[in-house]
């Protein structure tokens, strides 16, 4: 188990190598700092000093890949390559364009999209398999058949007009929460209902219908026609043995994405106004600080990776056939 | 002849005909193949696929005939010169469309309003000047007293079309049983109980229907529309129903190009790491675990960023902003490619891994039978129905990805007619007093439509070529 971990580990140096690398080429070689300069500066009519300002400002103004005037190790370290990219490495994510640590930042605002994503996620989960359960008791029949067309209606609607359909209603016109906002300790709980009702209803209809098939396929495998040739009750069949059999590709859903509930979702969290890192990420789209999008990025992937390994790890939690070698 | 018009060839558009060219070749294909048609056929049977196909039918020809662009001449007024084109490219659906798109008002109106959403000061007849809600310049322009009129104008107009479209569709009907009956050598009258009972081998009685209902909306709402604005109009006076129809195309250029950008890559590389296994399949899968480790609003955030980084400073490259909206486009329907390909990539790897050691491939191999042909020959037709699945699947998912996209600023270019777009832009109205509604419910009608019918059809597409799935 722990050599299964640290193979794992190893193995994902490699692919965090070629997510630097591929960031890399995206952002310095596709474009030169002189045209990020540009940009941020305005198109038209800028100087020449202004722009070495711009990029002395913001360390770009040292060679790419490698620095031929510099003695020794610093031929290598003194590059934007090494300064911009490497760094991530160590999680050291440099500043942004407006001069914040962006490390402090990310460290700071990842509470307020945890506090959104995290129950989000538990109750979609338990509402989605509690109505996916109650949709194959009653398989095959209108019930299921109705279950089926509501969720699958659900599922055509974009997840903007659950948002601004769920703000409307129950902020504007029942006045229920708050249209949007944040506060810090338990001021939160008023304002984080909403999304995470958006977040269920927007989600049943495809979570329902996952789970549904899950739970069928469950359903039509031998174990089960022997529980119920035993005289068990149909309930205690479904909680029993088929939920906790399908708890395995449930879970190979689920536990990839936990970590990845730190970087909280971005059309959430700018539409409710929510200071997690999903607004910190749109709002550096849209004002185009490259720094903060690349640390977004090497943090996604780190996150992604982890979830992979949680995957494999919670396999041998939830079924003992599993071994890890 | 010379043509008072310019045939415009968009990238798009480009892209669009070699995807129905490659469309209508595989069903020819497909047609004359007994065993392929077999899951064709149970998917003709579900009354359900079919409605679904006929309103997918209808938004593709709405998509297509905006596919169609060219630029008009300019009226010459020196003889000597060169020939000058407009340089706005107009398509064959703004053509169809003329009287709706060049019925701006000046700001918002209500869906089938004779009056303005807003008060302005007017000066009347006598010299006063007051705040009133102006005439709307095009909706309702055709009546005299609108306040009393409307509701009785627009009654005897939606009734008189709905008669009318009635009366046509049951000649239609009447004429489709009696081709059938012809064909089936069934007596006109059973295949009538046959039809209206819904036990014919074809899902008829769902796709009439469903075909009269559009021709009946259509019937009603295209005249209509000439004389109303039906969606009203948004800030900047557009009428919202062009608005939602031209967003027909953009949706479907995300949904389909994007997959037909991403095949090519999923299959050579899923089948290429299944067949050869060892050191190929290490690079191909680490590949793909690289880049499906981004986050893909990430990945393609920062690819448009660049892209506009790239096309500020190359700006003159473009020749109208039609172009440049249009190669926007194409490049994101690359970068959402380059993001989806995993999946069906992963997949397929998986099946050629199984393949590869079944008894007729290692039969192929022992007579001789090279590796290209065994991959292109032997394999790639068992995993047709892989590929069929995930294109259909997405679909809908790219739809919707689009909204979703352009509300990030990631999306299409602003200046691009879209769904997103046009949610985007509206968003802050229904925080105003009174609410205007009316852009987001065109947005989500158009959209909702579309997106349930890709479900619905995708769903029975799955059914019948998946082979676990297939005799539940």
């Amino acid at each position: 188990m722990i050599t299964y971990i640290i193979r794992r580990v190893l193995y994902a140096i490699p692919i965090l190598v070629g997510v630097n690398l591929l960031t890399f080429i995206l952002f310095f070689v596709v474009n030169t700092p002189d045209d990020m300069a540009r940009l941020h500066l305005g198109m038209k009519r800028v100087t020449p000093e202004a722009i070495e300002k711009w990029k002395a400002d913001h360390g770009y103004d040292i060679p790419v890949a490698w620095n031929a005037s510099a003695e020794g190790i610093q031929k290598i370290s003194e590059t934007i390559f090494f300064k911009k990219s490497v760094r991530l490495f160590v999680f050291d994510f440099g500043f942004a364009d407006d001069g914040r640590n962006i490390g402090a930042d990310i460290r700071e605002r990842m509470w307020p999209s945890l506090a959104i994503a995290m129950p989000s996620l538990i109750v979609g989960l338990l509402v989605n398999i509690t109505v996916a359960m109650l949709i194959a008791f009653f398989r095959a029949s209108y019930i299921d058949t109705w279950g089926i067309i509501v969720a699958v209606g659900m599922m055509s609607i974009s997840s903007l007009f659950y948002i601004i359909g769920g703000q409307f209603l129950l902020s504007k016109m029942f006045r229920l929460v708050p249209i949007s906002g944040y506060d810090e300790g338990i001021n939160a709980v008023k304002f984080l209902v909403l999304p995470v009702l958006v977040a269920l209803v927007g989600g049943i209809g495809s979570g329902t219908r996952w789970y549904r098939s899950i739970f069928l396929e469950e359903i039509g495998k031998d174990y089960v026609r022997t529980a119920r040739a035993k005289g068990l009750a149909e309930l205690t069949v479904l909680f029993r043995h088929v939920l906790r059999n399908a708890l395995v590709p449930i879970l190979t859903g689920v536990v990839v994405v936990i970590p990845l509930l730190f970087m909280g979702s971005l059309v959430t969290e700018s539409f409710f106004s929510i200071p997690g890192l999903g607004s910190y990420t749109i709002d550096a789209i849209n004002s185009q600080d490259f720094g903060i999008v690349r640390a977004m990025v090497f943090l996604g992937s780190v996150l992604y990776i982890v979830g992979l390994i949680l995957t494999d790890i919670s396999y041998t939690w939830v079924d003992p056939r599993v071994r890890l070698r | 002849m010379e043509f008072p018009f310019q045939w415009t060839l968009l990238w798009t558009d480009r892209m669009i005909y070699l995807l129905l060219v490659l469309v209508v070749g595989f069903g020819f294909y497909v047609s004359r193949k007994e065993h392929l048609l077999a899951p064709w056929r149970q998917i003709r049977r579900r009354p359900f696929a079919m409605s679904a196909l006929v309103l997918l039918l209808f938004y593709l020809s709405i998509g297509l005939m905006d596919s169609v662009h060219f630029r008009k001449q300019l009226p010459m007024t020196d003889t000597s010169k060169a020939l000058q084109y407009d340089p706005e490219v107009l398509s064959l659906l703004d053509v169809l469309l003329e009287g709706l798109k060049n019925n701006v008002e000046k700001t918002y109106s209500a869906p089938l309003a004779t009056h303005a959403f807003n008060k302005q000061m007017l000066e009347g007849p006598d010299g006063t000047k007051q705040r009133i809600y102006p005439r709307l310049k095009y909706g309702g322009a055709h009546l005299v007293n609108p306040e009393t009129d409307r509701w009785p104008d627009l009654l005897s107009r939606v009734g008189e079309r709905a008669v009318f479209g009635i009366g046509i569709i049951v000649l239609f009907y009447i004429w489709v049983m009696l081709v059938l009956s012809q064909k089936h050598q069934i007596p006109p009258k059973e295949m009538t109980r046959k039809m209206i009972r819904g036990e014919t081998e074809t899902a008829w009685r769902a796709i009439l229907l469903t075909a009269g209902l559009v021709f009946i909306v259509v019937g009603i709402a295209g005249p209509l529309s000439t004389k109303y604005h039906l969606f009203g109009t948004d800030k900047v006076g557009q009428d919202v129903l062009y608005l939602a129809l031209k967003g027909v195309r953009t949706g479907l250029v995300i949904g389909t190009l994007t997959t037909l950008v991403m095949l090519p890559f999923a299959i050579f590389l899923g089948i290429s790491a299944g067949y050869f296994r060892g050191k190929i399949d290490d690079a191909i899968q680490y590949l793909y675990t690289t880049l499906s480790s981004i986050p893909g609003v990430l990945l393609i955030a920062a690819a448009v960023l660049i892209l506009q980084v790239y096309m500020d400073k190359n700006a003159d490259a473009f020749a109208s902003i039609t172009e440049r909206a249009d190669i926007r486009l194409l490049f994101l329907c690359l970068i959402l490619g380059v993001t989806s390909w995993i999946g069906l990539c992963r997949m397929l790897r998986g099946e050629t891994l199984k393949l590869r050691e079944m008894e007729y491939v290692q039969a192929a191999k022992a007579l001789g039978v090279g590796n290209q042909r065994i991959m292109t020959h032997y394999i790639l037709p068992n995993v047709m129905h892989l590929v069929l699945i995930a294109v259909v699947l997405d679909f809908s998912g790219l739809v919707l990805a689009e909204a979703i996209l352009s509300y990030v600023g990631v999306g299409v270019d602003p200046a691009m007619i879209s769904w997103g777009n046009m949610i985007n832009s509206a968003r802050l109205e229904l925080a105003r007093e009174p609410v205007v509604w009316w852009s987001l419910t065109a947005a989500f009608i158009f959209m909702f439509v579309l997106v349930l019918a890709a479900n619905v059809f995708s769903d029975a597409v799955r059914d019948a070529f998946d082979p676990r799935l297939r005799g539940r």
